[in-house]
């Protein structure tokens, strides 16, 4: 909203000492720092008393930026790329009380730091599974619990293992539509023959993925 | 899901900064930095049952212009508990400001005006806006900012002429 074109009527209406008064308290009111330490501890009353639905940061990796949402529950949510796509996403999904606030997403980001530097091959935080549902949502659980690091297996395989043999396709849109890559981890499950297939954060990183765990050699 | 809010997050990228020198401005720099807090905990409280999100400046703003008239109010209260709650209410000083400088004058005008005033010199607010926030018609608001003006004149002039 821009000021209104009024002003010059409303100041020539008031006289000088007003005008001057005015000028007066123009001068900027002192923030910053103060309104930071304030901020900081707004955010911290406002966690206590459960009014932060949702938290969210954004940190780099050998794959791309990764932006990492969780709920009081758990993790929600690993992006790749477009912050503001994922929070707005985020905002309309589960709750528009979203705070960019890292410090509830420390225990994921120290785990997948581990991950990409070699030291940890099984993820342990909690994850808040709300993001996906019905058949997407046993084939990525079966996915989670039953491909280990270093290993693949084929959308077809995994249809079978999900119960649906014939859902290589659903098997797919599962995959795509996996709201906690890495963790969960799509970027296990190939084409039949060893074709790479597809992947959201695109076939670079799916590829860096497997080589990093010693599922692809070329 | 009927409305579409956006993250809270933006309100305060967008309107914290603000909010804040509203606040400071019209309470004192330490009821200013309690009035903040309570206004994003009532915020955030809110956010979620809003039934639009058009103009959401304008509610955090209202929100934060009854914070200031409640603290006024719980603070005249606790200094007088018989006594009705002034019309017009105490204000926090800033030592370091000195007690002749022009805030401590703003603060002794009534919440709208002073409200108002604010609104209109430190933030630079159209009045149309200014009236939701004290929750008037525009006219109303164009006449709290004259008249909080008027006194602070008066208030001005009085001490240059015992000076």
């Amino acid at each position: 909203m821009s000021t209104n074109s009024d002003d010059s009527v409303d100041v020539d209406a008031a006289d000088a000492a007003e005008r001057e008064l005015a000028a007066q308290l123009m001068v900027p009111v002192p923030t910053g720092p103060a309104l930071t330490a304030l901020l900081d501890e707004v955010v911290q009353r406002a966690d206590t008393e459960g009014l932060v639905d949702v938290t969210w940061t954004v940190t780099d990796s050998p794959v791309g930026t990764l932006v990492l949402a969780a709920t009081p529950a758990g993790v929600v949510t690993i992006g790749f790329g477009d912050e503001e796509a994922v929070v707005d996403y985020l905002a309309t999904r589960v709750s528009p009380r979203i705070l960019r606030t890292p410090r509830r997403l420390d225990p994921v980001r120290r785990e997948l730091d581990e991950y990409f530097e070699g030291h940890r091959q099984v993820f342990d935080v909690s994850l808040d599974w709300r993001l996906s549902h019905g058949f997407r949502r046993v084939a990525l659980d079966e996915l989670a619990r039953g491909v280990p690091f270093g290993h693949t297996i084929s959308y077809k395989q995994l249809a079978e293992r999900a119960g649906s043999p014939k859902a290589s396709r659903a098997i797919g849109s599962a995959m795509a539509t996996n709201p906690l890559p890495i963790v969960v981890p799509c970027h296990r499950v190939l084409r039949t023959g060893g074709d790479l297939g597809g992947y959201g954060g695109g076939l670079d990183a799916k590829r860096w993925l497997l080589r990093h765990e010693g599922a692809l050699l070329a | 899901m009927a409305v579409k809010l956006p993250p809270f997050q933006t309100l305060i990228d967008d309107h914290a900064v603000d909010l804040h020198r509203f606040l400071v401005a019209t309470a004192g720099p330490h009821d200013g930095a309690d009035a903040f807090q309570e206004t994003m905990l009532s915020a955030l409280r809110a956010y979620p049952g809003l039934r639009s999100g058009q103009n959401l400046r304008g509610w955090l703003f209202t929100i934060a212009h009854r914070k200031v008239i409640d603290l006024a109010r719980a603070r005249s209260r606790r200094a007088d508990p018989v006594g009705d709650a002034p019309e017009v209410p105490s204000f926090d000083r800033d030592p370091s400001s000195g007690h002749d400088s022009l805030w401590t004058k703003v603060a002794a005008l009534p919440p709208k005006q002073r409200s108002a005033v604010v609104q209109r010199y430190v933030l630079d607010r159209p009045y149309a806006e200014i009236a939701d926030v004290i929750g008037s018609s525009e006219e109303a608001a164009r006449q709290n900012v004259r008249a909080g003006l008027q006194r602070l004149r008066q208030v001005v002039s009085k001490e240059e002429v015992e000076s």
